[in-house]
């Protein structure tokens, strides 16, 4: 599905990460972990192929990044629509479906098209599955963060990918509705049979559903089950300072003195401007 | 001319609705006001429906104003004022889109909008003194005329307003979803950034053809007005954007009719009805607003009653 082997990315002088190696398996769900600004998205970014790497491969669905098309889904870190935008949920979900095509949709083409009865079931299938049939009709921008984010999951669902980016997606949604979203991808990821790659900041609300974790420092990436990867001796060994995980009694992991971002930019202190 | 002097002297608005229709048709002048009228609000009304969503509003009034130095100028050096106002736009809009977007990718940069638009102001009337002689057609430049337009801007509207809808037509889709959601759209393979330089090249067109109508400086009412009422009263693209277009129409046209019965410009008379049209639709919607809200909330009690 997604592989990138001794993959490196440099903006300037500026390693975001070197020597990463990571796959993911088909119907695979797996969470994306590291500190803010370890270049977390900039993989998305590289498997989108949106961002080129400056050393390594990396293969997305067996094809050249930039090159998998339909059968990628992305949902972009948080974006919230505008308050005032007057576009109806549904009319967002269909972008997915037919977004990129050119020319203008024509009125009353479900009449006379079985394409378009075929896509417009499709696209009432994926808004029934993410749960969001009762504010589909109503302007996005009049919606909750949550079900925002659910109208987004189902259009990046909309053409049946086989792998689903996610970027963030339980970021600025309150407790309750990131446990629902987090239920959410998992079981999607069961049921359409789609492999999941999801960049996260937090393990807690995913962890029961995961796979494998990848967490990214900067001079490599581990990846394993949750157990393998977040204990103190791994995380110690890719940070290369001291860092304990502790389990609550709940169960949730807590990783501290959890390193911050890349300390090396060279580039802030020599007063160049950082690209 | 002195036909034309005639016939206003004798013209006037009278209750006999049959009689005023063929009043308003009777001049050449008036029939060709009436063409251009409705290229112009077909035109307007499609690009405006983007430019609301795009909330490229700004960028949209900086064209039309730039067209002002453009006719300005090509009345000192004694070529077509139509051709003029074209070139201007254009012109201005590949300048706007070449600069390069502030970090938020939120619309063009407006200090760069704003420096066209003062820049635009600033050399109309330069050109206006440096051609000397009274302009008379200043007044009609800036604020609308309907009067004098002939077969020829009519063609060029025509030909103009056809291009323009062709290729919003064309990219139409892939627009929507670049406006919507420029990251995905991006991602699934959308040109986005070629798609906005384009985009404002149409719009700078849109902007020069309306301000033949309206003026430089009230273009703002018949590209933005109709289309922000449409997309208030409802949510569905496609009807928003019909609705945008009658609407358009409807304004021009009244606006029209009210120009030739009354001696006051047209370009208050559309900034009015639009701003009129505006209006209502907004206080209704937000009537409607409360109702829901206190419809639901009352139901609410009632279930917690219950």
């Amino acid at each position: 599905m997604l592989e990138f082997s001794q993959a490196a990315v440099r903006f300037g002088h500026r390693t975001v990460w070197s020597d990463v190696n990571v796959s993911v398996m088909p119907g695979e769900f797996v969470a994306i972990l590291g500190p803010n600004g370890v270049g977390k998205s900039t993989l998305i970014k590289v498997a989108l192929g949106l961002v080129p790497l400056s050393a390594g491969t990396a293969t997305v669905l067996g094809a050249e990044p930039g090159q998998a098309g339909r059968d990628l889904g992305y949902l972009p870190q948080r974006r919230s629509f505008d308050q005032g935008l007057r576009v109806r949920g549904i009319d967002v979900v269909r972008l997915g479906a037919d977004g990129d095509r050119w020319g203008t949709p024509l009125p009353f083409a479900r009449r006379w098209s079985a394409q378009s009865r075929a896509q417009q079931e499709r696209i009432e299938e994926v808004i029934e599955m993410v749960g969001a049939g009762q504010y589909a009709e109503r302007p996005i921008g009049e919606v909750s963060g949550g079900e925002q984010q659910r109208l987004l999951i189902a259009q990046a669902l909309v053409r049946r990918p086989k792998l689903l980016l996610l970027d963030e997606p339980l970021d600025s949604l309150d407790l309750p509705n990131q446990a629902a979203v987090a239920a959410l991808i998992s079981t999607i990821s069961r049921d359409e049979g789609v492999a999941v790659a999801m960049v996260a900041h937090d393990v807690n609300p995913i962890m029961s559903y995961l796979d494998r974790v990848i967490y990214i420092g900067q001079g490599g990436a581990v990846s394993g089950t949750v157990e393998q990867v977040i204990n103190s001796e791994t995380l110690s060994r890719l940070y290369d300072t001291s860092i304990e995980v502790l389990r609550a009694s709940d169960g949730r992991l807590v990783v501290v003195g959890d390193p911050e971002a890349p300390s090396h930019h060279s580039d802030r202190h020599s007063g160049r401007p950082l690209p | 001319m002195i036909a034309v002097v005639a016939a206003t002297v004798h013209n006037g608005l009278g209750w006999n609705l049959a009689d005023d229709m063929r009043q308003l048709f009777e001049l050449h002048f008036m029939v060709n006001a009436f063409r251009a009228g409705t290229i112009v609000a077909v035109v307007a009304g499609a690009m405006g429906w983007f430019t609301v969503l795009r909330r490229q509003s700004f960028a949209g009034h900086a064209l039309a104003v730039v067209s002002f130095p453009g006719a300005a100028g090509a009345v000192w050096l004694g070529v077509s004022a139509t051709a003029g106002t074209f070139v201007a736009s254009i012109s201005a809009a590949l300048v706007i889109a070449l600069v390069p977007r502030s970090a938020s990718g939120g619309g063009e940069d407006s200090a760069v909008i704003g420096t066209v638009q003062a820049l635009a102001l600033a050399s109309g009337v330069l050109f206006v003194s440096l051609y000397g002689g009274f302009l008379n057609s200043l007044n009609g430049l800036l604020f609308g005329t309907f009067l004098g337009i002939t077969d020829d801007q009519v063609t060029t509207l025509i030909i103009v307003g056809a291009a323009v809808l062709l290729v919003l037509a064309a990219i139409g889709r892939p627009l929507f979803f670049a406006t919507i959601d420029a990251d995905v759209a991006q991602a699934s393979g959308v040109p986005v950034r070629l798609l906005s330089v384009v985009f404002l090249v149409l719009l700078g067109c849109a902007a020069a053809e309306v301000s033949q109508i309206t003026g430089s400086l009230l273009v703002f009412a018949l590209l933005v007005l109709p289309a922000a009422s449409a997309q208030r009263l409802t949510s569905r693209p496609g009807s928003s954007f019909v609705l945008t277009i009658v609407l358009a129409l409807a304004i021009t046209w009244v606006a029209l009719a009210a120009a030739y019965f009354s001696v006051y410009p047209i370009g208050f008379f559309v900034t009015t009805i639009g701003l009129g049209v505006f209006v209502v639709v907004t206080v209704a919607q937000s009537a409607k607003v409360r109702i829901q809200r206190r419809g639901r909330s009352g139901f609410t009690s009632q279930g917690m009653a219950a």
